[in-house]
């Protein structure tokens, strides 16, 4: 199982890639697998502020249906519109093509205070 | 302390993610839900359902005590013949959904792994006369064999000729040269074999390995609770639990087609005969959604800014890619076409009133 080292992890099984003031967000390899087929994903619009920890949207797999928790706080950006017809790539490419939002991080320094690869791993225990 | 089927070993094997339904560890996917929901759609495969339950019915008073405990006319039964059928409670509750079996010298009957110790404990507290109740659950291993290359692969391990095996009917027969009942019937709607036969892991493994050996050629491929869901209910076929329980009755439920109100005293009759003749006041219907969202068990289904009913069932279609489920409505609603208010998440989502199956299937 994959955990990128340049990506931050939150206890939900949401990655973050901060760069300059902006993050994208997505769920883990771990989190895609949990689930099971992913066929929809509901995601804020565009200008919508997201706050650390709550919830922003839903991911409905074909056996449940899971709440999205924001990793940082920000303003939505951008939503990853491929997904809303391929939200299958959220199995299969978690960490590229399934990402789901960037937004403009209210505080990109707070990223130091979410877990890292090593400890994500550990976290579900691979 | 949970239970395993004789095929344990082989899920565990496979990879297959496990979990715990009915007090069984049962695989409930192997690779993904849609990849085996498809694979049982266009090629052929294996469910392991041995969670199922099992009674023998023998004795000369067999029949009169089956015609009591369910709704279906168990009369018209021939020998080598399954029918569907419920057993109620006297205010028509379903107690569960079952298949009965007309063997040789008695009756089997099939009941959800669910249900299993309730439905023991209704049909023991009512046996009279001549009759021998047998639970061989326990002794029994069950394998669900689907798709439209079932009947190839099964016809290169066993001398039956199947071909004339007609829906809900059997004959016994050695498979991959083990004794079994092999039976027409399914839970998914496909050309489909089930097969019954001695519980242990080592014939479990000669008859799971034989099929897998015979089905390579056609693609076959294990499957497990979640795709048998899927599949389910893109036939339309009722799930204890969701879609009928104590609190519905099988005329409402629509299975009005295995309810004999004429055969003669059934329990639940009284209750359904005052049913019918009132007009139904709610029906289990089918919609489908526009857009991706999941209908899921429990959701409200609303009208014109009241409630008129619940989902009882919802998923993402497989095959049609969309989204479909079943519910109760108010009678007045229950006509294809109707439009129903499905609230997601505090939002209405338009859902459109549709025939079932979701899909036409030849069987």
């Amino acid at each position: 199982m994959n955990f990128p080292e340049q990506l931050r992890y939150t206890k939900d099984h949401e990655w973050i890639r901060v760069e300059g003031g902006m993050g994208w967000v997505g769920i883990t390899e771990y989190a895609q697998g949990e689930l099971g087929d992913i066929v929809y994903v509901e995601l804020p619009a565009v200008g919508a502020k997201l706050v650390q920890g709550k919830s922003f949207g839903t991911i409905e797999a074909v056996k449940a249906v899971s709440d999205l928790y924001a990793p940082l706080s920000g303003e939505v950006t951008e939503l990853n519109k491929e997904i809303q017809d391929h939200p299958e790539s959220v199995n299969k490419d978690p960490y590229g093509k399934g990402w789901m939002v960037k937004i403009k991080l209210s505080n990109a320094a707070d990223a130091n205070g979410l877990l890292d690869a090593a400890a994500y791993k550990a976290l579900v225990g691979k | 302390m949970l239970k395993q089927t004789p095929f344990d070993a082989i899920h565990r094997e496979l990879g297959a993610k496990i979990v715990e339904f009915a007090g069984f560890e049962m695989p409930v996917q192997y690779t993904g839900i849609m990849e085996e929901h498809l694979a049982v759609r266009s090629r052929v495969g294996v469910f392991d359902v041995s969670h199922m339950g099992e009674f023998e019915v023998h004795g000369a008073d067999a029949l009169a005590f089956l015609q009591s405990m369910t709704v279906n006319d168990v009369a018209k039964l021939r020998e080598g013949k399954v029918q569907y059928s419920a057993m109620c409670y006297d205010d028509g509750g379903i107690v569960d959904d079952l298949l009965v079996y007309r063997l040789a010298d008695g009756y089997m009957l099939v009941v959800n792994a669910s249900n299993m110790h309730k439905d023991w404990e209704w049909l023991s507290s009512h046996v009279k006369g001549n009759v021998r109740l047998t639970n061989v659950s326990d002794a029994t291993a069950l394998l669900a064999v689907q798709g439209p290359k079932s009947l190839a692969t099964i016809t290169k391990l066993t001398a039956v000729d199947l071909k004339p095996i007609e829906y809900y009917s059997f004959v016994r027969g050695t498979v991959a040269g083990v004794p079994m009942l092999i039976s027409r019937t399914g839970y998914t709607g496909e050309l489909g074999f089930e097969l019954y036969f001695q519980a242990d892991p080592k014939t479990a493994r000669t008859v799971w390995n034989a099929l897998f050996e015979a089905g390579k050629e056609f693609g076959i491929a294990p499957i497990g609770l979640g795709a048998r869901d899927t599949l389910r209910l893109e036939m339309g076929f009722c799930l204890y639990g969701n879609d009928i329980d104590k609190t519905t009755h099988p005329l409402e439920a629509g299975l009005g087609w295995i309810t004999k109100l004429n055969k003669g005293e059934f329990h639940g009759r009284d209750v359904m005969l005052r049913a019918r003749e009132q007009g139904l006041k709610r029906r289990l219907v089918g919609f489908t959604l526009p857009d991706r969202l999941v209908a899921r068990h429990g959701y409200e289904i609303a009208s014109g800014g009241a409630v008129v009913g619940q989902v009882t069932s919802g998923t993402f279609s497989p095959s049609l890619q969309r989204s479909i489920g079943m519910g109760y409505v108010n009678a007045g609603l229950a006509s294809p076409g109707a439009k129903i208010g499905i609230v997601i998440r505090g939002k209405e989502s338009e859902g459109t009133v549709v025939p079932l199956p979701f899909v036409q299937k030849q069987q």
